[in-house]
């Protein structure tokens, strides 16, 4: 893994902020590399350092007769180690380097067989599974390879009514768990969701949802307009989002209990990008129903609408700080191009955070502390113009890059353990030519999860 | 606009067809045969018939007097007025050019009178159904879109003039309503550029309402860079997106 960044500031800012950095994201470690450092270009290396916890998962071992027993196996092992690849966490030891037999329980495992090269697994998680009276169950083990006397780390039974999702949700809820334990007691995002705008067939954009991994894609909405800017409420029951109607776009409420759409007040004008208080009872908006676009507060009905910011200029995509609900990022445009500033939620405290270019679509990170945005430093008529995720330390307003050279890239979502950042890319600028990609949120292991014609991702809660 | 051009073209062709298949009809009627002679007896004479119209000639929407002349009729119709006294006057209104048909009737035969009265019609014949299209084309020549520099809603000196001239036609026409689209080129964000759509939009509402329109015939809505008029990374295409478009709010 390589990972690269511009950075204008001095050696010593950039330093500290990967050290920041690093500190708090657990898969961030990023060695200094001083032969580069009067370059603008600075490549640093992640991974095959001491910090990642090396990691083996067995296939399963299915255990009765029925044929189907053996498609969920297949599964089941191919989900859960895609689901530990991607927590970004650990190295994992390659299949092809899994000593034999199989184990299928505790009793059957040689843990010095793992513990020794090629495989040299610190951790292996293994079992077995089955069909029992129409639910599939698997059981799953993770032992520690390094403790002979009470290597187990944990057992759990996982129970499902069989089905084609039963055996990705068990390896989902398996992965999670071993995240969990070993990723510093933070939950794993395997069972979290990606809600998206989709470009459907029609020309229309309506609101999709998808397993954080791309898989499992379900159109939600079927209103044949517009409909954009989706965000789902922190209990995953609900997601807003922006619709266009006769007098303009105005926010719609659907319903992920009742699989329909429930009221939200229509105001006129425009009543777009909305985003939730991390306590699930308030929305902001950017609106227009006083004449210029401004940020306002209401319930989740559209009810009790009070407006924020009040300055004349365009303001508009609020994100609300998740750790604390006290404060706002948005993006106004009161001072010329749009810029990034962050408030207190009562709209006091208006502090600029970006020094100049064109910066859209903030979201802030799971532990409150950095904000990531879209970000064209050098736009205008002219300007080559290059549109890449960045990540700013809200304390310090220091920043990293996160993509380079891979066409446009817009709506930067955090996963809810905050390792991850989805987004959207277009890789000519055009934009039915925009997906949907994931990576790590040090810029590393990119993955699309869409092909073209997704656009705006917004990661659940939980 | 090429849009509307095209409508324009669909609805004048639509009025074309109309207007010659009214003319068809009216061929049609005139064109009926007379109601077959009866057998009459050979000891009564046929009558005897004139017809003259005054003035021969007219332009749409003037009268014309006919005037018809009987002698020994027991009945006496005229083509498109129907049964008529054997002697008498009719002032009538053609709105093409017609011949009147007299048929005189007796026991002894049935004798025939023509008048042709010739209708001048004006080169673009405005009929009911053209008022749409002309008000159409009226409005947008009078109500022209207007196109904003790179992330501006201010209205340059060009769209002021066009928004004085918009205000003008809508003042004098008090029964159209509007709709205004604010759009944006597709640099930059989504919803940025639906925030920035609005303003246009609004900003030429404010100057509309600012030169007398009432505001409540106007509608705005902003489409951001979600619609767009062009689809190529060039300047000059991008200023074609950067507009607010205007049309008649049906």
């Amino acid at each position: 893994m390589s990972f690269r960044m511009i950075h204008p500031a001095p050696i010593s800012r950039r330093h500290g902020l990967l050290r920041l950095m690093t500190a708090l994201l657990p898969i961030l470690s990023l060695p200094w590399a001083s032969p580069l450092a009067a370059q603008d270009w600075v490549h640093l290396t992640a991974g095959n350092n001491n910090t990642e916890i090396r990691l083996a998962a067995a296939n399963f071992e299915p255990i009765a007769g029925d044929p189907t027993t053996l498609i969920d196996k297949q599964t089941f092992d191919t989900v859960l180690f895609s689901d530990l690849s991607n927590a970004g966490i650990f190295a994992m030891v390659s299949k092809s380097l899994a000593p034999q037999p199989t184990p299928g329980s505790p009793s059957e495992i040689n843990l010095g067989l793992w513990a020794q090269a090629p495989a040299s697994a610190a951790m292996v998680a293994f079992g077995n599974i089955s069909i029992q009276n129409g639910n599939l169950v698997a059981n799953g083990f993770l032992d520690d390879t390094r403790n002979a006397q009470y290597p187990q780390v944990f057992a759990k039974q996982y129970v499902a009514p069989a089905s084609d999702q039963s055996a990705r949700e068990l390896a989902h809820q398996f992965a999670d768990d071993i995240i969990f334990r070993l990723g510093g007691g933070i939950p794993g995002i395997a069972e979290s969701k990606i809600f998206y705008a989709q470009r459907t067939s029609s020309g229309n954009k309506e609101i999709w949802m998808m397993d954080y991994d791309g898989a499992n894609k379900v159109q939600l909405t079927h209103l044949g307009q517009d409909s954009i800017s989706p965000a789902v409420s922190p209990d995953n029951s609900l997601v807003a989002f922006s619709t266009l109607a006769r007098d303009g776009f105005e926010i719609r409420m659907y319903s992920l209990l009742l699989g329909r759409l429930v009221h939200f007040t229509d105001i006129g004008s425009a009543n777009i990008s909305p985003a939730w208080a991390p306590n699930g009872q308030q929305l902001a908006f950017s609106s227009s129903r006083s004449g210029s676009s401004e940020i306002w507060i209401s319930d989740p009905q559209g009810s009790l609408s009070r407006r924020i910011t009040n300055y004349g200029g365009l303001d508009v995509s609020p994100s609300w700080n998740p750790r604390t609900g006290t404060q706002i990022a948005f993006i106004s445009g009161r001072t010329g191009l749009p810029q990034l500033y962050i408030m207190d939620a009562d709209g006091s405290g208006v502090t600029r955070m970006t020094d100049g270019g064109y910066a859209t679509s903030p979201s802030w990170s799971p532990n409150g502390q950095f904000i990531a945005f879209a970000w064209d430093r050098h736009y205008g008529p002219g300007a080559p113009g290059g549109q890449d995720i960045y990540v700013m330390e809200v304390a310090t307003k220091r920043w990293i890059q996160l993509t380079h050279d891979i066409g446009r890239c817009d709506f930067p979502t955090w996963s809810p353990d905050g390792r991850h950042i989805a987004f959207a890319n277009s890789p000519d600028g055009h934009d039915n030519h925009t997906r949907i990609v994931s990576m790590l949120a040090d810029g590393t292991q990119r993955q699309k999860l869409t092909s073209f014609g997704a656009d705006m991702p917004n990661w659940s809660w939980k | 606009m090429i849009a509307h051009r095209t409508s324009l073209r669909k609805k004048t062709a639509l009025v074309a067809t109309l207007t010659l298949l009214a003319a068809a009809g009216c061929h049609k009627k005139q064109a009926a045969p007379p109601p077959p002679a009866a057998m009459a007896p050979q000891t009564v004479a046929p009558p005897t018939a004139s017809i003259t119209a005054d003035p021969m000639s007219i332009d749409l929407g003037q009268s014309v007097v006919l005037n018809w002349r009987t002698t020994n009729a027991t009945s006496v119709s005229i083509d498109g007025i129907g049964q008529v006294p054997v002697n008498g006057t009719q002032t009538v209104s053609p709105s093409s050019s017609t011949n009147f048909h007299l048929v005189a009737t007796n026991s002894g035969g049935t004798t025939e009178a023509n008048v042709r009265v010739t209708v001048r019609v004006p080169e673009v014949p405005a009929a009911p159904t053209n008022n749409n299209v002309s008000s159409e084309a009226d409005f947008h020549d009078h109500v022209r879109d207007i196109f904003f520099a790179f992330d501006s809603y201010d209205l340059s000196s060009d769209a002021k003039a066009s928004i004085s001239d918009a205000a003008a036609y809508l003042n004098a026409h008090p029964d159209i309503k509007i709709l205004i689209g604010g759009y944006c080129d597709d640099r930059g964000s989504a919803e940025y550029n639906i925030t920035l759509g609005e303003n246009r939009a609004n900003a030429a509402k404010t100057a509309l309402v600012a030169a007398g329109v009432d505001g409540s015939r106007i509608r705005v809505v902003s489409y951001g860079k979600e619609k767009q008029f062009c689809t190529e990374d060039t300047e000059s295409c991008w200023q074609q997106n950067r507009r607010d478009q205007f049309s008649i709010d049906q």
